[in-house]
């Protein structure tokens, strides 16, 4: 009781979160894998030799190496090059910061848009609430993958032919938050309901605070646990979404590759026996869907206070 | 040679950062034929000695030394040994009559299956055997409500069920963990009884596990006193409860509510050798005080509520009767007591008066302003100010995300949006001062706290606003009894210096004994009478009221 005054790094070491952290060797492992993508992903400049992206640099006598440790493999191109003479290893680190950040962004869209409804339907209840959670039932009988094909074929519609590639990335992220808004709508309304018939917040109604601080400032850090649980296992499948909607086409330009664009541009190239092209994009994406997941599972067992 | 011999047990509990004694060095003997209490508050480790005799202990609990003899067998010898006993010599009763049968079989189904285990009856043999069970326990046409389902019991009844399971295969010794803590008092004494006369028919030796020293005056021969895992004192009940050696055990006799007389404040006995003054209310400065007129403070005038379950069905057939048709007046500066058992709808009544519920017929008058018509947000503020509330659930009523000064400024700043934050930082202190709590309890976050304090806290967040009106819910229901006394006395002071008006919730008619000027009785929404404490205690009219009074359990009784 004594050691309140602790800093912020020996409250953490202190936390059970941590304590169950560092007994869990799937976390840990996850956690590094996912602390090594992410650095060279964001950082990827400084990381690879190559810029894949500028033609200059690129040379055509050089495509279609294979890795370096098979035959004819080039020890400068560890993963050896596509078509185009890129090096395989960097364009998948520029692929999967694209792959990342329309992830992430499509994550935090859905979680704003569907804990804003849910909160506020439990909250509020009546036909309001049944209005919103029928919305969620609807959408939930459509395929995702579907959902967001269609935004982005309405998106396409509207959009000018000119402006597309630039709008691209943002059709993306809008069509894959939108397919996966009703999860997180369906876990905040749930634990909301729990929340609300708590005496702390008749206590604040008592007092006279308002409904939308009594939601936002009393409810929301209490519902947070499973939303975060959802959003981690949510964002392996937006990034999932984004690669299947890549592979079909219809995601981001071949321009700016992201994971799912390079898989389908191998793809064309597998029964010619270059298979690195799509292969190592493929086991890339494996690798990060999987130790998200894993991080996700971790954090279901860890956060969930029935466990406990 | 005792029947049951619990010789130096010892139970730790390795956590990641300390060891947790729950039971140091404890030495136990029971007789057959009598009932041994073991009393003690939360955390004292008596629920540990009583899984222990089961070698039912939770990982990661273990026991490290001591031996338990049942009967000329040591249980921690060799693991088969308890297998032999649990269930078969040993019989157990929990708490919850709820969770401990199978809803999804049939009594009839759940005796048999028991039966059948550990003796070598045939089916016919055991269904007669459990119906002759039944018959035993109290239980009216065994014969039909043998093949019933567990849902169609009432609590009490249930309770017996669970009884005549645990005496199923003839046990010797019987281990009851709180068996009316979760019942209302006039079932709590029917099932006392059955307890207390199957000890006698059946020359059992039983365990009666409880924190409620009333249930321990009227039904044990022996009571055991235990504190942070210590036996402090053993010895019989009357001794015990009349003389008490150790300061621990006078110390909690004294903070037991007596039922039969009005005291001024509980003696704190471990307060007394620190000879500590009284409370100084801080907050008294910032107080504007208003003078006691002499009129009512708060009109109920035919209150009704109704609940309707269903949105589909017409609301007459599924609606239910909280409140039914209540007319009380809480006079300025009063303590006004609601008392009733579960389902009266005393809390439904509360929560009317705070306005979280809206009334489905009748009026609420607050300084003769009706407050249940009020539409206006800001017309509702100024009422908003004058009322506050006090929950039963210390874990629940406060928001485990914000720092207790957090907790404590939100009304502050809401109804003074003017005042400076040194001010504010002042107020806070003032406050929890005054319910004596010290000024670095502001930066701690509610997890850190005891029940008790938490309490504290969620009094010092009502008093923020200055309120006329204070509605205890239950307040000390949840909390143990010498924290209880605390927390009473503390209630006491405050309203004797601010002047509060205090409506006081309780199923525990000697706690509201000691803290109310009137009392109303509840009975399934209805009002069965309203009269002063010391009148309704002497001449109770009502019916109800008067058996209420013969069955609750009364420390005095040992003292005749």
């Amino acid at each position: 009781m004594d050691n309140h005054k602790l800093t912020l790094l020996n409250r953490i070491k202190e936390s059970d979160i941590y304590f169950s952290f560092i007994k869990s060797p799937t976390a840990i492992i996850s956690t590094v894998i996912l602390v090594i993508i992410f650095f060279c992903s964001f950082f990827v400049e400084l990381v690879t030799p190559y810029n894949p992206f500028d033609p200059s640099s690129l040379s055509l006598m050089e495509a279609f190496t294979p890795p370096s440790w098979t035959e004819g493999g080039l020890s400068k191109f560890i993963l050896g090059t596509d078509g185009q003479g890129r090096d395989m290893l960097s364009t998948i680190l520029y692929g999967s910061r694209i792959s990342l950040i329309v992830g992430f962004s499509a994550v935090i869209f859905a979680l704003i848009l569907g804990v804003g409804l849910g909160l506020s339907a439990g909250y509020f209840g009546g036909k309001y609430e049944m209005i919103i959670m029928r919305l969620t039932d609807v959408q939930l009988t459509v395929p995702s993958i579907l959902m967001a094909l269609l935004v982005d074929g309405i998106a396409r519609g509207i959009i000018s032919r000119e402006m597309h590639d630039e709008m691209a990335i943002y059709v993306l992220i809008f069509a894959i938050g939108i397919s996966e808004w009703p999860q997180f709508a369906r876990v905040s309304r749930a634990a909301t309901l729990v929340e609300k018939n708590k005496d702390y917040v008749s206590a604040s109604t008592i007092i006279g605070v308002s409904n939308i601080i009594i939601m936002f400032k009393h409810i929301l850090p209490n519902i947070m646990r499973p939303v975060l649980v959802i959003g981690t296992i949510g964002l392996a499948l937006a990034i999932i979404a984004e690669a299947t909607l890549s592979f079909l086409g219809v995601g981001v330009p071949p321009t700016t590759p992201s994971l799912g664009t390079l898989i389908r541009l191998g793809n064309d190239f597998l029964f010619s026996g270059e298979w690195w092209i799509t292969f190592f994009p493929a086991m890339f994406l494996v690798l990060l869907a999987f130790s998200i997941n894993l991080l996700g599972d971790w954090m279901r067992d860890t956060l969930n206070p029935k466990l406990n | 040679m005792s029947f049951l011999k619990i010789n130096n047990l010892s139970v730790n509990y390795e956590m990641r950062r300390e060891t947790v004694h729950a039971a140091k060095e404890v030495n136990i003997t029971v007789e057959k034929g009598e009932i041994l209490g073991l009393v003690g508050e939360s955390g004292s480790g008596k629920s540990t000695v009583g899984n222990a005799i089961i070698n039912l202990i939770d990982e990661p609990g273990k026991v490290s030394s001591g031996s338990i003899i049942v009967d000329g067998v040591n249980i921690y010898e060799n693991p088969e040994n308890i297998l032999k006993l649990r269930g078969k010599k040993i019989g157990l009763i929990f708490q919850d009559p709820q969770t401990s049968l199978n809803p999804i079989l049939t009594i009839g189904e759940q005796l048999i299956e028991t039966i059948q285990t550990h003796l070598k009856l045939t089916k016919e043999d055991a269904k007669h055997k459990a119906i002759n069970l039944l018959k035993e326990v109290g239980i009216k046409d065994a014969e039909i409500r043998f093949n019933n389902y567990p849902h169609q019991f009432s609590g009490g009844m249930r309770q017996r069920v669970v009884i005549s399971l645990a005496l199923c295969c003839e046990p010797e010794l019987l281990i009851a963990d709180e068996p009316t803590t979760a019942l209302d008092v006039s079932i709590q004494s029917q099932i006392l009884d059955l307890i207390k006369r199957l000890t006698k028919e059946r020359n059992l030796a039983v365990i009666l596990i409880t924190h409620d020293m009333g249930v321990i005056s009227e039904t044990t021969n022996r009571v055991a006193v235990m504190k942070n895992g210590d036996l402090v004192e053993i010895g019989p009940t009357k001794e015990i409860l009349t003389n008490p050696k150790e300061i621990y055990t006078k110390a909690l006799v004294s903070s037991v509510p007596p039922t039969n007389k009005k005291i001024n404040r509980f003696k704190i006995i471990e307060k007394e050798n620190k000879t500590q003054s009284e409370t100084n209310i801080k907050i008294l400065n910032r107080w504007t005080k208003k003078e006691i007129i002499d009129q009512d403070l708060v009109k109920v005038k035919n209150l009704s509520k109704t609940f309707d379950d269903n949105f589909f069905t017409e609301s007459s057939k599924n609606s239910v009767m909280a409140v039914n048709d209540v007319s009380f007046n809480i006079k300025e500066g009063e303590s006004f007591g609601l008392v009733g058992e579960s389902g009266s709808g005393k809390s439904t009544i509360a929560k009317m008066i705070v306005n979280l519920y809206s009334p489905s017929a009748g009026d609420i008058d607050f300084d003769n302003v009706c407050i249940t018509k009020i539409k206006n947000n800001k017309e509702m503020m100024k009422f908003r100010k004058q009322i506050q509330m006090i929950f039963q659930d210390p874990y629940s009523s406060l928001n485990g995300r914000l720092k207790v000064k957090d907790i404590v400024s939100e009304p502050i700043k809401l109804h003074n949006p003017s005042i400076s934050s040194k001010d504010i930082d002042n107020y806070i202190y003032d406050l929890l001062e005054s319910v004596e709590l010290t000024q670095q309890s502001a930066e701690r976050y509610p997890h850190e706290f005891s029940g008790g304090q938490r309490q504290r806290i969620s009094i010092a967040r009502a008093l923020a606003t200055q309120p006329r009106l204070l509605v205890c819910d239950e307040p000390t229901s949840a909390l143990d009894v010498s924290i209880q006394a605390q927390i009473l006395n503390l209630l006491k002071d405050l309203q004797e210096q601010l002047n509060l008006t205090i409506l006081f919730i309780s199923h525990d008619l000697p706690v509201v004994r000691q803290m109310c000027d009137r009392i109303a009785v509840l009975k399934n929404g209805k009002l069965c009478e309203i009269s002063k404490t010391e009148e309704l205690f002497k001449n109770p009219s009502h019916n109800y009221t008067k058996e209420l009074l013969t069955l609750m359990p009364k420390i005095e009784t040992i003292y005749n």
